[in-house]
This record gives structure tokens, sequence and C-alpha cells, in this order.
């Protein structure tokens, strides 16, 4: 043991070592930080959804800080909730079952482009079971006095307000659309959205969003005493968070995190299993020899033969995708591999040394001899393998996912590539969310990559002063 | 003594590695000298640098050296004025040849053993295949291996069969010197006094000299004209075989003398307490002083080489 | 001691009891089969073809042989590492080679082994500590602090001060002499009664050589320890043992005591053996020797009747050629096997 570590010690004259170590440590630490801040059944919720989950967040958004490299700032997400008190509520009892209430929502707006989309999502609270439903009325104000009316919406549980998705609407605010501004006949062809035309400068020829105070007053009207609505006003940016966001309007940075504790791991488990498991069995099938060292090479070769991926594919297709299943199946592959052979070749040499031979003049059962004298000739040897190896496992599971065989439940990098390349990312320009997860599984392969080859320059001397 | 002419003088010789913890002074400073047909024994235990004073001689360095300097005479031409390429024609396999250590085990197993030992006299001699196979034969009938045995290959051949067949290379260009480095430490007793007997013929009817480098003395008696005693790279005791055996001077070989356990007479042997130094950190001072029962507050200081007549030289102040 | 008494003694074994030997090597053969290319049976190497002998209480003999000879295959046979084919190995009136795994623990933990290449029999991983403590923890001494104790007790025996130093240290970290301290030290630890030291210095530099062997012959006294001896250099026989057996292609061809070999061999192998042999002497060089030529036989196919009749000197055609000579005994305790005696 004090020998390996003095050997890892040696780790410090190697700068590609230390570089790849602090890698790895960098993905180790978040992989403990995600675990612990955002746990198993929470990363599930934020990445299956549900009710109400993402709507924070906007669709297919790059990240926020790609802002600083750009001249013209692009939008950011505004969430104002009335829950919290970001909108100005006034009450007005008209009589003892109606009411009016009015939510006003006034927000800064300074960016140079325009919003995605806009939302009110709206939460009315009934005492009946089968209430009359409540009204709500929408009018714009523009920060250079311009208004207008949205329409309105009768207000059924959980419904939403989307002025881009209201034809009639759109008609309307035809009219609304400042004199002097031209627009593209690619652009009038396609149709302008709502949010274009609500923050439209009218001084500027080129369409531009006029910077100041918008405010959005919603009068609600209620009709049954007892009923109430909250509501909440989104401006959906352009950019969202570190990572950005999917067609899902997920945030990535949850599936980015992830896949980092879901990589190690399972790189880490398939290594170590497929490492250890080789060597005791290339130990006991070179020491016992005669038909059991026989049996093992047989199965070894067979099993070199058979295609490794198809049978993950054929696997993950018919029978079950989860995550260890295909770790287990990947393992007792890989066991009966390569790696016996080698292993064996420099077994059948150590196992004539003088000092086996001593162990068992002095008693040594063949058990003990595999496991105490044997196997640990071999460890300095291994390690470096081990570390090499790691990365093969992590992108093999990339690829399975990217495949879409991937384990549906989890977020890993593979899963975000598979979901990227399956919306056309690269085709719209969704750079970042393919390189985000590229990059980390490339850093990955680095880190280790780097590790190992070091690691097997420090303990196979040969290699020493390379 | 009569002066006889000399083949070979190795003045000053030094040759240094430069390895990851320091530099090893395996060969410093090292005097030698050779007679034709002459025979000397390099003693010296594992570790004391006699090998790296053979590959000295014949320039077969590894690539981390750091110092190799000095004069390397023979018949008169310092050879180590020679270039690389000119000491590889001219001086290697051609005036000097070396069966190496366990060079039994370094014959090519892909070659017919007739053709290896042919092939230094089509590089070197410049014979035509033919020849060359003549001159190996002949060689093979000196060494006593059969003439039938040329077809077969390394491994059919047993441990002394392949250690002939490398001393018959060494002679296949007829060389004038012929280095030896251990040459029989694994081989059976009658085996080794049949190799000998080899070696003494060769010398009788070639005329060739030799320099046998063992750490065995009993065996070493078998071919020794001059005996030099080697310690921590450096040479410490030079003498006729005639002189040496029944009296070593140097404290060293007197200790080594002490250690063999003999055959034929019931002396009880004596062991040398401690380790030969590293050579990595050689003490300065004389070097075997740590193990030296004589030793006294003159050998702080490196003792240089007395000369004491007749062609015995001592380095040890006990003979100041 | 149950386990001996549920083997039953065989009459051989209890007569070698009765001879009072600690060990006793009946009519021993060892036959490895030679397989060609894995099917098919193309032949036997007879490495012990008929080798009988006794061994003492705290008697220390030596074999001497060439290589090829079989004094390996007689050592692991010895050791129980290989059975035999025919005869046996009776060890305090026990025969071994008929135990099985549980009990040959019992025989194994009597019997020392001390190997030729010092530091190929250590585990280079292991700490001198861990390379004692294994044939302790085998043998089942559970106690750390019994262990701890035994440990420093032989490697107080075997001279290496100061022994905390040397616990520690890996295999790598000590010189060869002191690498072959800790092979003996790992020999003793059992409290065996009998020890196997195959060419236990022929690894080592000259000067430790001797060390060595004083060692081993301090150890042997004191612990009054049986010591078989196997070697081919005889120039160190004399030192280390009372009795000399020379071995020849898998067969004893001389028994005698350390002098009467020396000085009356009678076997004209023993005679070359003693010639080929150099004490350091001048003279040396200047005479050739006198040895037989060629080499020794293949084992798969010996010459018939006496071994040696291919190279010896003496050879009488017809007898020597024709059939393998008995043991003659010239005078007591000297026994040879050459008809020269008949």
């Amino acid at each position: 043991m004090k020998r390996l570590l003095k050997n890892f010690r040696e780790i410090r004259r190697y700068p590609s070592a230390v570089i790849g170590l602090l890698i790895i440590l960098g993905l180790v630490a978040t992989a403990i930080y995600t675990l612990i801040a955002i746990p198993y059944p929470e990363a599930i919720r934020l990445w299956r959804g549900g009710a109400g989950v993402w709507d924070e967040y906007p669709k297919l958004a790059p990240p926020a800080w790609v802002n600083l490299f750009r001249s013209k700032k692009v939008p950011e997400t505004i969430f104002l909730k009335s829950t919290e008190g970001e909108a100005e509520r006034q009450v007005e009892q008209r009589s003892e079952a109606t009411q009016i209430i009015t939510l006003t929502y006034s927000f800064d707006y300074n960016y140079d482009e325009f919003p995605q989309e806009l939302v009110v999502f709206f939460d009315p609270r009934y005492e009946t079971l089968t209430p009359t439903l409540s009204f709500a009325a929408f009018t714009w104000r523009t920060p250079d006095g311009r208004e207008t009316s949205l329409g309105s919406v009768s207000l059924t549980p959980e419904v939403s307000f989307r002025p881009s998705q209201d034809p009639a609407l759109l008609r309307k605010l035809k009219k609304f659309i400042p004199e002097g501004v031209v627009f593209s006949d690619k652009k009038l062809e396609q149709g302008i959205p709502a949010e274009t035309v609500l923050f439209l400068d009218p001084n500027q020829p080129e369409p531009a969003p006029l910077k100041g105070t918008y405010t959005l007053i919603i009068k609600v009207t209620t009709f049954e005493p007892g009923a109430d609505v909250e509501a909440s006003f989104v401006s959906y940016g352009q950019l969202y968070g570190i990572a950005g966001t999917d067609h899902y309007r997920r945030d990535l940075t949850v599936a980015l995190l992830w896949g980092a504790p879901v990589a190690l791991s399972f790189g880490l488990l398939a290594a170590l299993g497929t490492t250890v498991s080789s060597m005791a069995i290339a130990a006991i099938g070179t020491w016992f020899g005669g038909v059991v060292d026989q049996a093992i090479q047989r199965i070894t070769e067979i099993n070199m033969v058979l295609p490794f991926l198809p049978i993950l594919i054929m696997v993950g297709t018919f029978y079950s995708r989860s995550i260890w299943l295909m770790l287990a199946l990947v393992v007792l592959l890989t066991i009966f591999g390569a790696g016996i052979k080698n292993f064996r070749a420099i077994f059948i040499q150590v196992k004539e040394s003088p000092y086996i031979e001593a162990a068992r003049s002095y008693g040594a059962g063949n058990m003990r001899i595999v496991f105490r004298y044997l196997v640990p000739r071999i460890i300095p040897m291994v390690i470096p393998n081990l570390v090499i190896g790691v990365p093969t496992y992590v992108f093999l599971e990339a690829s399975l996912a990217y495949l879409g065989l991937g384990d549906p439940s989890l977020p890993t990098w593979g899963k975000i590539i598979n979901d990227a390349n399956a919306q056309g990312a690269l085709y719209n320009g969704q750079y970042y969310w393919v390189l985000e997860p590229a990059v980390l599984l490339m850093l990955t392969g680095l880190g280790f990559a780097m590790l190992g080859y070091a690691l097997d320059r420090i303990f196979n001397p040969r290699l020493r002063g390379m | 003594m009569t002066e006889k002419k000399v083949l070979l003088d190795v003045q000053d010789l030094v040759l240094h590695f430069r390895t990851t913890r320091g530099p090893v002074q395996a060969v410093d400073e090292v005097n030698l000298d050779l007679g034709y047909n002459d025979a000397v024994v390099i003693i010296g235990e594992s570790g004391c640098g006699k090998s790296s004073l053979a590959k000295a001689i014949l320039r077969l360095l590894p690539r981390n050296v750091q110092t190799y300097k000095g004069t390397v005479n023979i018949g008169g031409s310092d050879i180590m004025k020679l270039g690389d390429e000119e000491f590889r024609r001219n001086v290697r396999w051609v005036k000097i040849s070396m069966v190496p250590q366990a060079a039994m085990n370094a014959l090519n197993p892909v070659l017919r053993v007739g053709d290896q030992v042919a092939e230094p006299s089509i590089i070197h001699s410049g014979l035509d295949k033919k020849e060359a196979m003549r001159q190996a034969l002949k060689m093979f009938d000196l060494v006593g291996v059969p003439q039938d045995f040329a077809p077969r290959y390394a491994f059919e051949l047993s441990g002394g069969m392949r250690q002939r067949a490398a001393i018959a290379m060494s002679l296949v260009t007829t060389p004038e010197l012929i280095i030896l480095d251990e040459p029989t430490s694994a081989l059976d007793v009658l085996t080794q006094a049949n190799i000998f007997n080899v070696l003494k013929r060769i010398k009788q009817e070639l005329g060739v000299s030799y320099i046998l480098i063992t750490h065995d003395i009993s065996t070493s008696s078998e071919l020794a004209d001059r005996v030099a005693v080697m310690y921590a790279g450096q040479i410490v005791e030079v003498g006729s075989a005639a002189d040496f055996f029944p009296a070593p001077l140097h404290p060293y070989s007197q200790k080594l003398m002490a250690s063999v356990p003999r055959l034929r007479t019931d002396i009880e042997p004596e062991f040398i307490v401690g380790q030969p130094p590293s050579l990595l950190n050689p003490p300065t001072g004389c070097r075997f002083a740590a193990r030296c029962p004589q030793r006294f507050d003159r050998c702080a200081e490196e003792p240089p080489t007395y000369d004491r007549g007749g062609g015995r030289k001592v380095k040890c102040w006990l003979y100041a | 001691m149950s386990v001996e008494e549920k083997i039953e003694a065989t009459p051989a074994q209890a007569e070698a009891k009765q001879n009072g030997a600690l060990l006793s090597i009946q009519d021993l053969h060892v036959w490895y089969e030679l397989r060609r290319f894995g099917f098919g049976l193309a032949g036997y190497v007879r490495a012990v073809d008929g080798v009988t002998f006794d061994l003492g209480y705290g008697e220390a003999i030596a074999v001497v042989g060439e290589s090829g000879c079989g004094k390996s295959s007689l050592m692991k046979t010895i050791l129980g590492l290989v059975k035999p084919t025919k005869g046996d190995v009776v060890f305090e009136g026990q025969s071994v080679s008929a135990l099985r795994s549980k009990e040959m623990r019992w025989y194994r933990s009597n019997v020392g082994y001390i190997q030729q290449d010092p530091y190929g029999a250590l585990a280079p991983f292991m700490s001198v500590q861990g390379i004692l403590s294994e044939p302790l923890i085998i043998n089942g001494i559970r106690d750390r602090v019994e262990r701890n104790e035994r440990i420093h007790k032989v490697l107080e025996e075997v001279k290496m001060h100061p022994v905390g130093d040397f616990i520690p240290k890996f295999p790598h970290m000590l010189s060869g002499g002191q690498q072959q301290r800790v092979v003996i030290a790992r020999s003793m630890i059992l409290e065996p009664r009998m020890l196997v030291a195959d060419e236990p210095v022929s690894m080592l530099d000259a000067s430790v050589r001797v060390e060595i062997l004083r060692l081993l012959r301090g150890l042997q006294e004191s612990h009054h320890l049986a010591v078989i001896y196997i070697t081919h250099d005889l120039s160190t026989v004399r030192y280390f043992s009372e009795r000399i057996f020379v071995m020849y292609a898998g067969q004893m061809v001389e028994k005698a005591p350390v002098d009467t070999l020396l000085n009356r061999a009678a076997h004209p192998y023993t005679h070359a053996l003693m010639e080929a042999t150099s004490d350091p002497d001048a003279a040396n060089a200047l005479k050739f020797r006198d040895v037989p030529p060629g080499e020794p036989p293949s084992l798969v196919q010996p010459p018939s009747g006496c071994r040696f009749h291919p190279r010896c000197p003496h050879m009488i055609k017809d007898l020597c050629d024709v059939e393998r000579p008995p043991e003659f005994e010239p005078e007591p305790r000297h026994q040879v096997a050459c008809w020269l005696l008949r």
C-alpha cells in the first residue's frame, strides 16, 4: 500500500497529470454538490416537469452570459407574481357578489430586442364547485403613454392568457403599429408577433423596442362571493440562466449538473467492475490451470467475437433501458475480453516466481495464493488502465443515450444531446444546447486520459522518463 | 617477468553515467595493460563496475553517458580518438571482440547457429557467405561443437553448447583480444571446466589475449596470467597470477581470497563485513576504508597506486 | 497430534521410525509426463529414478549434482510440492505422499524451504513484516502479539539488527544478503525440524556467501535441525554437511561422510566433479583439466545401464552399458553405485 501511495506522489512531476487530476476533482466536487443541492427526487421533478414547473423559463433560450458578448442586449425573463406582491392590487366591491379586482403590473424594459413571449398565468379561486367564472380584461400601456386593450378572457381554473396565440387580437393590434416603422416583406408574410407590436419604438424606422416602464392592467370581475384571483405575468426573455433552456423550457443546468454524478458513477463502476473481475478471473484461471483455464479462455474468445454495441442496443430496444441493467450488461460483456488475455499472459509468468513456490511450501491454500500473492502483483499495472477506461464507459453511456437508449428517467449529458439532435438544434442555431454537454464530455475524457497516461508512465517503469 | 610487447594499454579510463538519481561513477580512472597472448583477469563483486569497464573499452555505451574519457592504446594507436563509425569498422570484432554476460541467452533465436557465428566475418572481414561459413565451421571445431550443429537453432542447444557457440562467434574474425564477461557463471562445473579447456587451447593455438571478467576467484585462476582486482569502480591491485594467488597485497584482495571456500584445504573461510559502496556516491578517500580492518587516519585521503616492481601495483596507503 | 494417529504405519514406516530417521526416502521415482502438443504422451522425464536414503534428526547432508540431475525434483517432492510416481517420502514415520491437504499443513510446518533467488523468493509488494506473518497466519497463529513476538525472535536469530528497522522494509530496499536472511527467517518461523536449502548462496556475492553459510550452520547446530543442502558447488560442502550424496541423471551415484568423500571418493563422476572444481592456484592456468567431455544425458531417454557410462573414462563394455550397478559399500557408511567396485 505504502508503495502505491509513494508512486501517487510522483504525479506531481507530470504537469498533465496534475491538470487531469484537477479536472477530475472538479467533476467529483460538482457531482457531490449536485447530489446535495439537487437531490434525486428534486432533479426528477425539475426534469420531468409537470404542472407549472417550467413555466418560469423561456423556450430554447441560450445562457444569460451570452449578453456579455453582445452589443445589443438581449432581454431576460421578467416574472412578476401577484402572490409575491409584485403587482398592485385594488379591490372594488360593486355589489354583494360582484367585485372588481385590479392588478397592475409595472416593469422596466431596457433591452435591445423583443421578448420571446408574453403570458399571464391565472390562478382563480372559487368557493363553490361549479362557480360562475370570473372575467378578466387587459389594458397595455407603453412608456410613451400609448394604450391599447388586449381583449378579455374568462377565468377557468389554471387558464393562461397568451396574446401571441389570439389571432383576433393580432389583427386588432395591427392598428397599434406606429407609423414609420418598416418591416421587411418576409416578416410581414410571417406575421408580426404581438410581443413585437406591443414594444415597438415609434421613433425608430427599424423595428426596435421602446425602452422605459410598461404597465399591464388586468381588471378582473368576479360574480361570486369569496372568489379571488392571483396572477403571474411573464415576459419571456431570450436568455436564461447559466446554461440556457431546451424545447420544454427546462433549465439545462439541472441536466448538466446531474450528468456529472451519473457519468462518473457509471464510468467508475463499470471500469472498476470489469477490471477487478477480469483480474480475479484471470488469476483463478491461470492458477488452477486445466479445465478451468481452458473454459475461461474459450468463453473469453467467444465473447470477444460477439458484437458489443448491437447487443446493448437490442436489449435496450426490446427489454429495458434501465441504467443499472445497462451497466451490468456492459460489465458482463467486457470482463471476458482482452483484459483477461492480457492479465493471463502476465500471471503465467508470475506463477513461476519463487515466492509463489515458497508460499505453497509453507502451506498457503489456492485461494490465498490467487488473491494475496498473484493479484497484488499486477495492481500497479492495472491502475492506469482503470483510469483510462473510465471515459470509455462515460462515452458509452452518452452514446447509448444519444441513440435513444438511455435511461428515460435520468437527466444525463447524452440525453441532452439526444434531445438537441431530435429538435434539430444545430440547424436552428441553438449551438449552446449541443456544445454544453459535449464540452463536459470532452473535459471528462481529457481529465481521465491525462491522469491515466501519466499514471501509466509512473507505474510502468519501462516508460519512465518519456 | 620479461618485458612483453604491449597489446592493450588503458590509461585513466573514466566512464560515468547520468541517472535520475545522480551520476554513477562506474569506471573511475582505470589503468590496465595487456601483452600479446596474455590473459588478464579482472576480479570484482557485483556492482564494482567491471562490466562497465568492458563496455568502456569496446565503446558499447548506453545513451546516458556523462563522462567518457581516457586513452585506450591498441598496438600503439589510441582508439579513443576514432570516430564511432571507424571504431565499429576497425576495432570492434576486428581487433577486440567480446563474449558478453549470459552470452548463451544473447544468441538470436530466429537465426541458425551456424549463420550467427558466420555473421561477424561477413560484416567485418568482408568474406562472402561460403567463406564465412567455412571459417565458422573451423571455429566450431576449435571450441568443440560438432559441425552438424550448425543448421540448428539456439534453443536446440544446451547451455554449454550455446556458450561455446558464443565463443566461436567472438573468434571468427580472428581478433587479437577477446573480452569475456562472466563466461561460465550459469554453467555446471564440468561444463565450466570444459569451456576453460577450450579457452586455454584457443590461447595456445591462436595466440589471442584475454580479458576475463569474473567474480569467481577460483575459476579465474584457470586462465589468469595476471590479475587485477576491481573495487567500487577502481583497480586496487594488479599483479601476476604467481604473485597474487598465494599472497594478495591489498586488504580487500586478502579478504576476498580468505572468503573463498576451498575444496582441498580445511581452512575456515571468512566473510567481509558490510557492503560495497554504491557507485552513485562513492566515499571520498579510500573506498574500501569503511570495511577495512587495517584502516588508519591517512585512509581518509585517496591513496595513489604504488608500483612494487615486477608488474605489481597496489592502491593502498599501507604500501607507501 | 490426532493426525498421526489416523494414519496407519506401514512396515517400512515402522522400520524407519525404529531407525531413528527423521526423513526416509524410499526408492523414490518422480517422472513427469511429456505431452506432445497437448495430445498424446511423448514419454516421461525421469527426473528422479530410484533414490533411497535416510536423514537423521539434526543431521546435515548435501546433495551435489549438476543441473538436470534431478536434485530440484527431489527437493520439490520432499517439500510436498510434487507427488512421487513411485516410492515414498516418510517423515517421522508418516508417509507424506499419502497425506491429504489438511494433514499436509502439519508436514509443511515442519519443513522450512530456502530458495536460490533471494529477491524472487520474497513477494515484492509485502514488507518484511508481511512476509514473515504469512506462514504464521496460514498455520493458525491468530494472535497478532504472538506473531510479532515470533517475528522479532526469528529476525534476531538471523542477525538482522536492529530488528525494528527491518520490519517495515520492502525487499527491494534490502541487499542480497539481507534478503536471503529474510528467506531463512521465513523458513525458520514455524519452528521446523528440517530445512531444505536449494543453492542458498549461489546468487549471492562471494563475500556474503560465507556469512550466510555460517549463519545456516549456526542455526542448524543451535536448533538441532536436519538440513538438506542442495548445491552444485562442491567446495562449500565441507563447511556445512556431515554426509554428501552425489546425484547424476536422477540417481544417487555415491553417498559418504564428508571426509571420506573428499579423500576417498570412488565413483568416476565424483572424481570428475572434484577435478573440475578449482581452488585459487596460479598453476591452474598452465594445465588442462581432465574432465569427461559431453553433457549430462537427457532424462527422457537416459542411457541404458549405468547412466554415466557414455562419458566414463573407465567404462566396462557389456557391463556398464547393459546393467545398472547396485550400491556397493567399500567401507561403512560409504555407498557407491559403480561396477568398478564389484
